[in-house]
């Protein structure tokens, strides 16, 4: 038995791992194994990856083919965005969608159905994906893709592993001609303002607001939109250096309002308006990727992250109602983002829709599954929903009530043989079966 | 460009060793068991780089065959810079202690076969006056212990061999590497609970490119293990006989 956990170290769980040592043994594994969830860098926060069995992919992480001409990847699900992107950038290619970490697996990329800072423009990580392999409850293997097998593609992209176990993927990815972006800080000191500059750089490829959570009045909102672009000049080298680790977590003693209030101060008047930088891939993309294991930067106990999106329409009412709730609880937010989201997909259980998402990182203290709950009933009057790649405590009802295509994605997990064979301890909170 | 061959292709600390070599354009020359699993391997270090890889599907506990596997890879490739032996297999102690051939077995996967293609490409080396030749050892062959002597003894017998090897292809500028790495968290050793003491293969890799890289001689991975081997080795055997250790 092994303890595992979510990137947020909450909940943990005693489990039994299975590890093969290639993608070969998987189907008979899933053919003799009763029920399990697929795993791949822990990476998603809470419970979706948590199960009493475990099959974890990490030696399932070959790359199988790279037609470097067309820019079209084929690897198996365990290999990390992180390896990728050591091989594809030199040939001048890069990831047509990613998040915020390089450390997760192809698959789980696939499974969360992720999404980046240019969403509002490409859509989610899935609608990238020309054809996926997977291995079913029965132990078959399958391919899907938009054009066939659609329904289970569908349910796969976006659906948290409760479909089968992803294989191998073939992306499409992006030519770049550097390897290095051209980011704009554009700082600004209220939430009307920020929501402005979203809407003036609609245009901008990449974009992202840091927002400070815990400013107030008149200030509420007041945050540093960043915008990317790839530069056309440069080289294509990459520099992905291993990361530096954290040794112990931090004392919590360290973890409280005056301390994150005086960070995200110190962020905010170290900000520079209408700055122009070039800077590499790397830290554009990943600046947290330096650290090994920053989640252990907040309580032992572990943090929860929240994730929602909520429509255009009153959404700056609605992000300010969120922001008061927070500022006003007793929780200290170390790190808050928010982001504008494009057209929805296809994908059943796809997490983006139109709108903002609003991300915050949660130390886990008494107070803070009350403090959720209350963000969680104001989510559903908003008509947003809850990222389940974030999730740890969402309840049933919400989860139903948000995600309105549930019904069908039980549906195609029935049809393929999933139901009773690929199951999380988020799936059994959430109801399905 | 370097011309690399790797025995025991597949095994999981070669195949990430191997990765290095690709990303860095070298040449690699692979040998293994499972035809479906060095193919795999072969696209991904593709993928990777390698500007040329050729594999060879073969059974390194078939002692006999090594004589014409040896003369057939160096057919292929002349002037080999590397070559990287890695194959082996992680003892049951108990079902070696109940029979005599699993015993017997291990002591050939482990020990025999590799000194035979030590033997081999010791006198091709030793005739090019140049190259480098790196042996998985391990930690487990410094001293017996009676939850794994035979696997150690095994491996004590390939630390013994490359130690004299080194010795005799100093004069000839070829280098023989020992390496000795302590827990790693592989395949072979997934039935393992695992502690502090546990690296992961890409990080025993990294190291022993390292030590080929450098030339080195005898390398403890990770280098603690090299102090824990001192203390254990400095027990009387005596007292080490009561140790549960």
């Amino acid at each position: 038995m092994t303890k595992i956990s979510g990137w947020g170290n909450y909940p943990q769980q005693e489990t039994h791992l299975i590890k093969p040592s290639s993608c070969l043994a998987i189907h008979f594994i899933i053919k003799n194994e009763k029920s399990l969830i697929a795993r791949g860098m822990g990476r998603s926060y809470g419970d979706s990856a948590n199960a009493p069995k475990v099959l974890q992919t990490s030696n399932c992480d070959r790359f199988i083919e790279f037609d470097v001409n067309n820019g079209i990847l084929k690897a198996e699900a365990g290999i990390t965005l992180r390896e990728i992107l050591k091989v594809i950038v030199s040939h001048g290619w890069f990831l047509p969608v990613t998040p915020g970490t390089s450390y997760v697996t192809l698959g789980g990329a696939i499974a969360s159905d992720v999404h980046g800072k240019n969403h509002h423009i490409v859509g989610t990580f899935g609608q990238h994906v020309k054809s996926i392999s997977i291995v079913l409850g029965t132990g078959e293997v399958v391919t899907a893709s938009q054009v066939i097998n659609q329904d289970l593609f569908h349910a796969t992209c976006g659906g948290m592993g409760l479909t089968g176990v992803i294989l191998s993927a073939t992306i499409q990815l992006i030519p770049i001609s550097s390897s290095f972006m051209t980011q704009k800080t554009i700082k600004v000191d209220c939430i009307e303002a920020l929501c402005e500059a979203f809407e003036d750089n609609i245009d901008s490829t990449y974009s992202v607001a840091w927002i400070d959570c815990l400013a107030k009045g008149k200030n509420l909102g007041r945050g540093v939109l960043i915008l990317g672009e790839h530069a056309q000049n440069g080289d294509l080298e990459i520099n992905i250096r291993d990361p530096i680790s954290i040794p112990l977590s931090t004392p919590s003693i360290f973890l409280n309002k005056v301390t994150m209030k005086s960070i995200n101060n110190v962020y905010w008047y170290m900000a520079k308006h209408n700055q122009t930088q070039v800077i590499p891939l790397i830290p554009f993309f990943y600046p947290l990727d330096a650290i090994r294991n920053w989640n252990k930067f907040f309580y032992k106990s572990g943090f929860l992250q929240f994730q929602c999106v909520i429509p255009k329409t009153n959404g700056i009412t609605n992000i300010k109602k969120l922001l008061i709730e927070i500022s006003e609880s007793s929780e200290e937010s170390f790190l808050a983002v928010l982001k504008q989201f494009g057209k929805v997909n296809n994908n059943l259980l796809s997490f983006p829709t139109e709108g903002y998402t609003l991300a915050l990182d949660f130390n886990l203290k008494k107070t803070t599954l009350t403090t959720l709950r209350r963000l969680e009933e104001l989510i559903i009057t908003m008509n947003g929903r809850i990222y389940l790649t974030k999730d740890a405590v969402m309840q049933e009802a919400t989860f139903k009530s948000t995600y309105p295509q549930w019904e069908v994605f039980e549906s195609v997990r029935k049809k393929y043989g999933a139901i009773g064979k690929f199951s999380s301890e988020q799936s059994k909170r959430l109801g399905l079966a | 460009m370097k011309k690399i061959l790797i025995f025991g292709a597949t095994s999981s600390i070669a195949e990430h060793c191997a990765r290095i070599w690709a990303a860095r354009g070298d040449k690699l020359y692979l040998v293994a068991r499972n035809k479906k699993k060095v193919q795999t391997l072969k696209d991904d270090l593709k993928v990777r780089g390698a500007s040329q890889i050729t594999t060879f599907c073969a059974d390194l506990n078939d002692i006999e065959q090594h004589g014409k596997l040896i003369s057939e890879v160096s057919e292929i490739m002349n002037n080999i810079d590397i070559v990287l032996i890695a194959h082996g297999t992680l003892s049951n102690q108990n079902m070696c202690e109940l029979n005599v051939v699993e015993t017997l077995n291990e002591i050939k996967s482990n020990a025999l076969s590799t000194i035979s293609l030590l033997t081999l490409l010791a006198n091709r080396f030793e005739a090019k006056k140049n190259g480098t030749i790196c042996v998985i050892s391990s930690v487990a062959g410094d001293r017996g212990r009676a939850s794994n002597y035979v696997y150690g003894s095994a491996k004590a017998m390939i630390t013994a061999f490359t130690s004299g090897l080194r010795q005799r292809l100093y004069k000839s500028n070829v280098a023989i590497i020992t390496i000795k790495p302590g827990y790693v968290d592989t395949p072979m050793t997934s039935n393992f609970k695992k502690g502090l003491l546990w690296i992961k293969p890409h990080e025993v890799a990294s190291k022993i490119v390292k030590a080929i890289d450098r030339k080195k001689s005898e390398v403890y991975i990770p280098v603690f293990w090299w102090f824990i081997m001192k203390l254990i080795r400095a027990i009387p055997s005596g007292l080490f006989k009561r140790l549960k250790i």
